[in-house]
């Protein structure tokens, strides 16, 4: 398991969505800029690594039960975006690091949250 | 066609090319059958059918009626989109086969995952296409099923 607070400092992360308790926690991770890989293969509640910043996350994660998601590499959703989550309830943090970077940083700590296609 | 035990039943619009509203459909379907008291893991298989549909229309198609039936045992979902149709449906149940543009792609979507993923969400799945007419998809999701490997 990974606190919200921890993949911030791990991160070196902005929490978006203010009123989100830093103590939620994710037991895995999901990494992706594909929405259509997400809704095959994420598992629910997994923190979701993206490149992507539009509107289509997170609906995608609402749609499929992720958890939270990171913007990675110095994306950041617009304020429409923003809002759209808060009301959905899904965390979204912005990190500057790459989506490798970002992936190796909390490694070991979760488990992946998605399983391979056959 | 639902069924006559249909307890609950919703129709919704769904426009192609309006990707501002991509998913305001499948959302509200999600929310619906999550009112209904239906288990979590169902909600989750009938969203995800209802998104990657909902995404093909708005990709792919001119318009489409989207009717949801839920009975005590399961929720079916009947796509019936105006549209181009599908010339080889064969070859557009293969995973990662895809037609879609640079943009669809760019929205992360167009991946060639969206039929095959509703295949494997759904416990019965029937899809009828005419080449110029357009594609009907007949989807149920039955309360103790499962998500195919």
């Amino acid at each position: 398991m990974i606190a919200l607070k921890d993949v911030l400092a791990l991160l070196d992360g902005e929490l978006l969505t203010p009123a989100t308790a830093p103590e939620a926690a994710f037991r895995k991770v999901f990494a992706s800029d594909l929405m259509s890989d997400v809704l095959t293969s994420a598992e629910p509640g997994s923190l979701l690594l993206t490149g992507l910043a539009n509107g289509h996350v997170v609906c995608t994660c609402s749609v499929a039960d992720l958890a939270a998601v990171v913007f990675v590499q110095g994306k950041r959703p617009a304020p429409g975006v923003v809002e759209e989550a808060r009301a959905r309830g899904i965390p979204l943090m912005a990190t500057k690091m790459t989506m490798f970077a970002a992936c190796a940083r909390i490694a070991g700590r979760v488990e992946d949250g998605g399983h391979a296609r056959r | 066609m639902p069924g006559a035990e249909s307890v609950f039943r919703r129709e919704f619009a769904v426009k192609g090319g309006d990707f501002a509203k991509a998913g305001a459909a499948a959302c509200e379907i999600k929310e619906l059958l999550k009112d209904l008291g239906i288990d979590t893991a169902t909600v989750r298989r009938a969203a995800i059918v209802a998104y990657e549909a909902e995404m093909n229309v708005i990709m792919y198609a001119w318009d489409a009626r989207m009717d949801l039936a839920v009975s005590p045992s399961e929720v079916r979902l009947t796509i019936d989109d105006h549209g181009p149709g599908i010339p080889d449906v064969e070859l557009a149940l293969t995973e990662g086969y895809s037609t879609a543009t640079a943009e669809m792609r760019e929205l992360g979507f167009g991946a060639g995952m969206g039929l095959p993923n509703i295949k494997r969400n759904a416990d019965d799945f029937a899809i009828d296409s005419e080449v110029g007419r357009g594609t009907r998809l007949d989807i149920v999701i039955r309360k103790n099923g499962h998500v195919r490997p």
